[in-house]
């Protein structure tokens, strides 16, 4: 599918190239744009990337494949990421993984068949101090239980 | 009020509210520190004995006098919160409740370096802390304390910009080098050292990272002095620090005390002791990368940088993870190790394909098939990785399992068999599927 930036992001664009010198350091805040736009990060979106940083598509293509948070296939509406890192695993961090796992009838990187659902097995979240934590997209839920855990997913499901 | 005790996070309602903050003195800091001499501002920051709280405690002031005074190059400082040490979530917290020291910190240290520009590098899943502090920083830009609005608000030619740079979830980028490369919208490579960052940093230039906590100290040090700073905690590693207690306590969270707090009060005292009141079998002192103790000798250990070395381990962030007795080590030595495997940039073989050699036998481990030979093939890998490699990665995944066995020894042995059965003997190959390398793991 095409892809091409909405008047409302290339504004955006405009105010994240004048953080930085060049417009290849902006790579990282343009794709996260793009990605917000289009869902996930398609070849399209790589193209277009690389034009407006002036960059090859295979240096856009080395930073996406580099960090976690851009995805490269389409995630469900709520993507859960479960966090089963130390602070976590000592409070039943893998539980609660199992548990969703189980329920949504998924494994890591699985997405339902309705598209509702993604998950992620993640590294440590910087909240450990509240563990077990899982994320349901940008929003960081704490100091979980397995059952508390499932609720948030019923919870979900009816929104 | 800022006391002794609390100097980051003070009990102030409201602080992070920019109001709030300028009625308690707040940016008055800042305006007393442009009208000293840059190499003052250094010295005064060299004698308090401020360490940096990023990992390596090394002395603030004398990093900041590596940065060349005549440069025809623009210079830059770079705010480390990527934190993404397992154990640690202490910046959060000052993004939250304190953002407005920060940004005062950073405008004095950028004046002491000579930088007119900082990037603040924050973990792209902290969306709601870089919300928070965008907003701070938002209001710090109106009120005139940053940006254009500085000559008039501070009567000064001086000028910084603060720009945040969101993090994409790599582990890697907290390293100053591939942070820098990471700003830069490269893949997060570490670089090789030397050239220092002070000589050859972003995009060339001189460069200078500090950790968020340690800039945050910063604006107290101004008005206080060095003399009251340095006289808190331990005289070597002076001030407070943000101690992140996880795992098996009854009150979980982030504490601030004086350094050098006995690791004792702050398990049993702060954070309420174990539930159950089960015995300690391990103790991870300052983030998963750190040497772990054993729960029978943290008596009179104190916590800062010196003590901790003693002791055979390292402050690192201060993130203590406290694990009880019936805490499996081999299951969390497998997840720390899974997790360096994980968190690996790729560039040096010994890194890259050790931490899968080590998960590998950890696996296996834990799986119950392994025997006492295989203790010393995996410390034989752990060590030919320490000091093999361009970044402290290497070493973060090395020392988990070099301490943890050396000083578990005992329980890792009661679990060896005497002979094991190995379906493939000989297949020694890199476990990275380069497709889909997280789905392959599986502990
Ligand atoms: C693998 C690795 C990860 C690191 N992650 C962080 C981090 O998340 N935050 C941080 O402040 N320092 C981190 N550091 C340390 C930084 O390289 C650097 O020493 C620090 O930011 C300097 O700031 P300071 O002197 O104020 O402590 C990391 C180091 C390594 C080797
Ligand atoms: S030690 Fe590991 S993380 Fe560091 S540069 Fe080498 S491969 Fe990358
Ligand atoms: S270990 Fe799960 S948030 Fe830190």
């Amino acid at each position: 599918m095409e892809f091409h930036f909405s008047e409302e992001n290339l504004s955006k664009l405009s105010g994240v190239f004048s953080k930085y010198p060049n417009k290849k350091a902006a790579v990282m805040p343009v794709l996260y744009i793009a990605q917000e736009q289009n869902g996930y990060i398609s070849n399209e979106v790589i193209s277009e990337v690389s034009k407006v940083c002036e960059i090859t598509e295979e240096e856009v293509m080395g930073v996406v494949t580099f960090y976690t948070m851009y995805h490269q296939t389409k995630p469900g509406k709520y993507h859960i990421q479960v966090c089963t890192n130390v602070s976590c695993m000592l409070r039943d961090g893998f539980e609660i993984y199992d548990a969703v796992k189980e329920k949504l009838g998924i494994s890591n990187h699985g997405v339902t068949g309705d598209g509702l659902f993604s998950l992620e097995e993640v590294e440590c979240m910087g909240s450990c101090g509240t563990a077990p934590m899982i994320a349901v997209n940008e929003d960081f839920h704490e100091n979980l239980t397995k059952e508390l855990t499932l609720q948030i997913l019923d919870n979900l499901k009816q929104v | 009020m800022w006391t002794k005790e609390r100097i980051v996070l003070p009990l102030i309602e409201n602080l992070h509210e920019i109001e709030v903050y300028k009625k308690n003195g707040g940016y008055q800091n800042a305006k007393k520190a442009f009208a000293l001499h840059p190499d003052e501002v250094i010295d005064t920051v060299k004698k308090s004995g401020l360490r940096g709280r990023g990992g390596a405690a090394f002395s603030a002031g004398l990093k900041w006098s590596f940065m060349p005074k005549s440069t025809d190059k623009p210079k830059y400082l770079c705010i480390n919160g990527d934190e993404s040490e397992p154990g640690s979530f202490k910046d959060r917290q000052i993004f939250e409740y304190n953002p407005h020291q920060l940004i005062e910190g950073v405008l004095i240290a950028c004046h002491a370096i000579g930088a007119n520009i900082a990037y603040v590098y924050i973990r792209g899943e902290y969306h709601k802390w870089i919300k928070l502090f965008q907003k701070a920083l938002d209001d710090a830009y109106a009120a005139g304390y940053v940006g254009a609005g500085m000559k008039n608000t501070f009567g000064t030619d001086f000028k910084v910009e603060i720009y945040v740079h969101k993090g994409a979830g790599a582990y890697i980028c907290g390293e100053e080098s591939s942070l820098m490369n990471s700003i830069e919208g490269h893949r997060g490579y570490p670089r090789v050292k030397p050239p220092f960052p002070a000589q050859k940093g972003l995009w060339g230039c001189p460069t200078t990272i500090n950790n968020v906590e340690t800039l945050a100290n910063v604006p107290v040090i101004i008005d206080k002095g060095w003399e009251w700073f340095s006289s808190i905690g331990s005289p070597k590693h002076p001030g407070t620090i943000l101690y992140g207690v996880s795992g098996h306590v009854n009150k979980p969270g982030v504490y601030e005390l004086p350094s050098g707090t006995l690791l004792t009060d702050i398990i049993y005292n702060y954070a309420g002791g174990v539930p159950g009141d089960k015995k300690i079998k391990c103790v991870i002192p300052g983030g998963s990368s750190m040497p772990p103790l054993r729960g029978d000798s943290l008596e009179g250990i104190k916590m800062d940088a010196d003590s901790l070395k003693e002791a055979g381990s390292s402050i690192g962030t201060a993130g203590i993870m406290v694990m009880d007795e019936d805490t499996d080590l081999i299951a969390v030595l497998a997840r720390i190790t899974a997790f360096y495997y994980h968190e690996s940039c790729g560039q040096c073989t010994p890194c890259r394909e050790g931490t899968g050699w080590m998960l590998k036998i950890l696996k296996r481990m834990a799986r119950g098939n392994a025997t006492k030979k295989d203790l010393d093939l995996l410390v034989s890998v752990a060590n030919n990785i320490d000091g093999n490699t361009i970044c402290a990665l290497g070493e973060a995944a090395a020392w988990p399992v070099k301490f943890m066995v050396q000083r578990f020894r005992d329980e890792f042995e009661s679990k060896m068999k005497d002979e094991i059965e190995i379906a493939v003997p000989n297949k020694v190959h890199s476990m990275r599927d380069t497709v889909n390398p997280i789905a392959s793991i599986t502990i």
